[in-house]
């Protein structure tokens, strides 16, 4: 046994490491904070993210350039969620407050009671076609307002495509901002949501009694 | 494609070792932006089966070249200035030691020890860096650590 004189190759490596110490959660913060506010003003961060609390548990919001991209719940994992726009959108992604920190501020008013619409660009790059028509409608329908799963189809044009309108809110990429969870069925029962169903009926008592 | 915020929490740390070991402060927080700016512009045509780490430490092994060469055209101060605290108040270690023991070494034995046993890349990956073989690259390094027990790790361990 000879280390003192002579440190084998991993105790200098951890002699290095520990006297070349890396970088403190702080200066990671700011660093990171640095790359964000670059990376956007060089127009290489596709999408911004961050997580707004709401009663349900984080929500995990995320905007493109050109606006809100994407609202996830909890249990739809957002990391499983960060990897799926890294593959439709883009996989320059950076969590970053600025370009949501206006959501996340009106989400606060909404979950608070204090705002009944959202003032927001969304992007809805993430649905196409038929779905794309009934996301676009379901902005309409006003706060403390249901409509049936028919309804919808009805206003969508396609009287008879009352299923694919439950295919449509089921994908709804920005649930909340929007309204996907004011389409219940026409037996008056709530149905199903992205959120869970507890999420569903939470938001309509809120807006019932607001 | 991982998103390219999981590569920076994943190497943020190590490409800030890298970094630091061979630059100031200031300097390689300069160093350490460029290269995630400059790794998120390729980020989306990099092969999914490379090395994301070596790919990380290349890039930065060139910015931090820039940094010096930039550096060098501004006038500096011949040390280190000293230390500020850093922001959580907790007092730098005194690292400038061993910083000016490995700023004393030939340039590829600096690289072979920081980016072999600071930034964990294999010899030959270091090698392809240093523009010269695997082999030469694991003597360099050795060679690095000797000059550093020299004039550094004989305190440390004294």
């Amino acid at each position: 046994m000879n280390s003192i004189t002579t440190p084998t190759g991993s105790q200098i490596s951890d002699d290095l490491a520990r006297s070349l110490p890396g970088p403190s959660d702080a200066e990671l913060a700011s660093l990171h904070e640095r790359l964000a506010v670059q990376a956007a003003s060089a127009d290489l961060l596709d999408v911004a993210y961050r997580t707004v609390d709401s009663p349900f548990g984080p929500l995990l919001v995320a905007a493109t350039t050109e606006g809100l991209v994407r609202v996830a719940f909890e249990r739809e994992d957002h990391d499983t969620v960060l990897t799926s726009l890294a593959a439709a959108v883009s996989p320059r992604i950076l969590r970053s407050g600025r370009r949501t920190d206006e959501v996340a501020r009106q989400l606060g008013e909404y979950f608070d009671g204090q705002r009944r619409s959202f003032d927001v660009a969304v992007d809805l790059r993430l649905v196409d076609g038929f779905r794309r028509t009934v996301i676009s409608h379901l902005r309409d329908i006003p706060y403390g307002d249901t409509e049936s799963y028919a309804a919808v189809a009805a206003a969508a044009g396609s009287p008879r495509a009352v299923r694919a309108v439950g295919s449509a809110c089921a994908h709804n990429p920005i649930p909340v901002v929007v309204p996907c969870h004011r389409v219940v069925r026409s037996d008056g029962t709530i149905g199903s949501y992205l959120g869970g169903t507890e999420a569903k009926a939470a938001l309509l008592a809120m807006e019932a009694a607001a | 494609m991982d998103p390219f915020e999981q590569v920076v929490a994943e190497h943020g740390p190590a490409v800030w070792r890298v970094c630091r070991a061979l630059l100031s402060r200031a300097d390689a927080e300069d160093a350490w932006s460029d290269t995630f700016l400059a790794a998120l512009r390729a980020y989306p045509d990099l092969r999914p089966d490379s090395n994301v780490r070596g790919w990380l430490v290349t890039i930065a092994h060139r910015k931090v070249i820039d940094q010096v060469r930039k550096s060098s055209r501004t006038p500096q101060p011949i040390a280190d200035p000293p230390e500020l605290p850093s922001p959580d108040g907790i007092a730098e270690p005194a690292d400038s030691e061993l910083r000016a023991a490995l700023g004393a070494l030939p340039p590829k034995q600096r690289g072979a020890v920081v980016y072999h046993h600071l930034a964990g890349l294999p010899y030959a990956e270091v090698g392809v860096l240093l523009d010269s073989s695997e082999a030469a690259a694991r003597r360099s390094a050795a060679d690095g650590i000797a000059n550093l027990r020299k004039s550094y790790l004989k305190e440390a361990h004294r």
